[in-house]
């Protein structure tokens, strides 16, 4: 398969909370982004969307994002990624709640 | 207002119930969550972009002071101290876990209030005038058929699996408040030669297809009503698409079959099924109209009304905007704007339901209304009484004086919140809001409605708005069209798309030259922009609107 054009990790919501998680290499789910297990091959990366996916127990709608890498570690590059990562801008909900207490 | 009997209250427990099992097998794993997900959405459970979001039905947007208390009780203690009233009449909760919204809907049921049919392909919360039972305008309560439809509705062993969902809105006046030309199933309610019935327009919706929608009959009599309905329901949900969910709404049936084929169809459904109606329905409604009996008006001396209304220019202010006639000369319909400037529309902190709830109960019968637009209603307030409303509502930071003005904005939850949307839509409201009141311009500016929405299923009714606002994701960049002229009351009309849309932060300078242009154009302040835009067309407003010279090109290059 082709390489992507960018690297990917696979984003889910827990399935009790609902909020936004991220799956990493020892096969868990993560709150934080930077832990995230990243593919630069399609192939892998569909391979463990598969075993992600079979985690329907503990996560809802698993799928491949692509990331960008910048000084302060792995990014969204899409600007819906970017409010799943942080939360609204109406109020310091979400992500960005938790990164300040 | 209606209240339970013994049947309501145990059905709403055995589906609590119910749904409890559901989550518990869910979470066990014995549920998939494709098994899953359709009887979460019957119960009105999404599952949003941060966290599961739950949609209450708040019957026909009214709510009794117990009611709006158990909801602020349900955002402190599973949500995050506020609630977002929407503009179908609903409030939603944001935060929730999917472990406690059982015990959410067993504190709903409490209070008489569900989330039941406030989601997937049945047939919706039933909406009203806001104004119902207080409107100087109507003939009769429209909430006494509102209910009745709400009961034969809910759980209808024939239409819990329609093509797509179906809503229907009433109203009882003249004047349209409830959007009824933009409903699957829109009702006005008209007395002819003495005899109450109800017109009956079909078709109507926004979406990604918007369409106004067409008048089956002219007039049904009460008693053929819920058999008609229920013909009309029953045709679409064999004729509507199942191929296709973009083309399985009953506007796009009507428009593929035809208005005349689909009534013919209808008549024919409702020859046959009109003699199973024995009249137990008619026995319903008289039972209806005693729950919703107009509270005992009186005379009032207004003096000091009259006293503080000349004397304080910011309650004369609140007043002139916030407050409409009441069907009773000493009384007064308070709309509570949840429209500060800068705050997101139509949320409401659990501290100011429960102060809101106390003014009901004080000053409102204990009745308040939801109103579509994102506000809350005061339906009876003596006008001697406003003075003191005011001052406990500026209290609390709900004494906003802009009802019907530019920074009263419907706006949907868009990408802050909603797996659907494509763009956000809350921070381009509060923008607008607070660029208007910094120039303090929205008096001058008189009725505008600027509705947006953060994509296109346009649950912000931006092809409505006189003003519409619609968020869509470019290439990866948030891009918001503008749609002009359009009109949700009695002279409803689709409003019409401008041009090439605009970056995020071009959204304020491109209002602000259409508001420049109307300011200068209007015949006089008592021309309004929809009228000033009718009379003169979309052609120069939308050259004012691209009139910069980057957007010129923009234009030109499109």
């Amino acid at each position: 398969m082709p390489r992507p054009i960018f690297d990917q990790i696979i984003t889910a919501n827990a399935l009790l909370a609902g909020d936004v998680v991220y799956f990493t290499a020892a096969d868990t789910w993560t709150r934080d982004m930077q832990k995230a297990e990243v593919f630069s091959d399609e192939a892998i990366a569909q391979v463990r969307l598969i075993e992600a996916m079979a985690q329907a127990n503990v996560i809802v709608g698993a799928y491949l994002m692509p990331i960008q890498h910048t000084k302060d570690g792995h990014a969204p590059t899409h600007f819906r990624e970017e409010v799943r990562t942080k939360g609204p801008s109406n109020y310091a909900h979400g992500k960005q709640e938790q990164s300040h207490v | 207002m209606y209240k339970y009997n013994d049947f309501d209250h145990a059905f709403v427990t055995s589906r609590n119930a119910q749904f409890r099992e559901q989550v518990n097998r869910r979470i066990s794993g014995a549920l998939s969550e494709d098994e899953f997900k359709p009887l979460r959405l019957m119960n009105g459970l999404y599952l949003q972009l941060h966290a599961y979001m739950l949609r209450v039905a708040i019957p026909y947007g009214t709510l009794n002071s117990a009611q709006m208390r158990q909801l602020a009780m349900i955002a402190d203690r599973w949500d995050k101290g506020y609630g977002h009233f929407t503009t179908r009449q609903n409030i939603q909760f944001n935060w929730t876990k999917l472990q406690d919204v059982p015990d959410i809907l067993d504190a709903l049921a409490e209070v008489e209030m569900h989330a039941i049919q406030t989601s997937g392909n049945t047939i919706r919360n039933v909406t009203a005038d806001h104004f119902a039972g207080a409107a100087a305008d109507e003939i009769v309560d429209p909430r006494i058929y509102a209910e009745l439809i709400r009961q034969w509705s809910t759980d209808h062993p024939e239409f819990q699996f329609l093509p797509r969902k179906f809503k229907v809105a009433v109203t009882g006046a003249k004047q349209d408040r409830a959007v009824i030309h933009a409903h699957d199933i829109g009702l006005q309610i008209i007395e002819q030669n003495c005899i109450l019935g109800m017109r009956v327009i079909i078709g109507g919706g926004l979406g990604r297809t918007p369409m106004i929608g067409k008048v089956i009959r002219e007039f049904v009599a009460m008693d053929d009503i819920l058999p008609y309905l229920e013909s009309v329901v029953s045709v679409w949900n064999l004729l509507g698409r199942r191929d296709n969910k973009y083309k399985a709404r009953i506007k796009i049936t009507i428009h593929e079959n035809g208005i005349d084929e689909f009534s013919r169809l209808v008549d024919e459904r409702f020859a046959l099924i009109r003699p199973s109606f024995q009249g137990f329905d008619q026995t319903l409604l008289s039972e209806f109209s005693d729950a919703f009996i107009a509270p005992k008006f009186q005379r009032f001396d207004l003096s000091a009304f009259d006293a503080r209304y000349q004397g304080d220019p910011n309650f004369r202010s609140w007043v002139d905007t916030n407050i409409t006639a009441h069907k009773q000369a000493d009384y007064a319909i308070a709309t509570i704007s949840l429209k500060s400037h800068g705050e997101t529309p139509g949320d409401a902190s659990s501290a100011q339901m429960r102060r809101i709830a106390d003014l009901a109960e004080t000053y409102s019968y204990d009745e308040l209304r939801i109103s579509h637009e994102q506000n809350i209603v005061m339906p009876h307030v003596q006008k001697a009484h406003l003075p003191d409303v005011y001052d406990a509502l500026r209290a609390i930071g709900l004494a906003t004086g802009n009802i019907g003005l530019i920074s009263d904005i419907i706006a949907c939850p868009g990408m802050d919140y909603c797996a659907l949307a494509t763009a956000r839509s809350i921070p381009i409201a509060q923008n607008i809001a607070t660029h208007f009141d910094a120039l303090k311009l929205e008096h001058d500016i008189g009725p505008l409605k600027i509705k947006i929405s953060g994509c296109i299923n346009a649950c912000g009714h931006h092809h409505v708005g006189h003003i519409g606002i619609l968020g869509l994701d470019r290439a990866g960049i948030e891009n918001y069209q503008i749609m002009l002229g359009g009109d949700g009351t009695e002279t409803p009309a689709i409003g019409e798309r401008t041009g090439p849309g605009f970056g995020a932060d071009e959204v304020i300078p491109a209002i602000e030259r259409l508001i420049h242009f109307y300011l200068n154009e209007r015949l006089a302040p008592s021309e309004t922009f929809l009228e000033c835009y009718r009379r003169l067309g979309l052609g120069p407003f939308k050259t004012a609107l691209y009139e910069t010279e980057q957007s010129k090109a923009r234009a030109n290059a499109a």
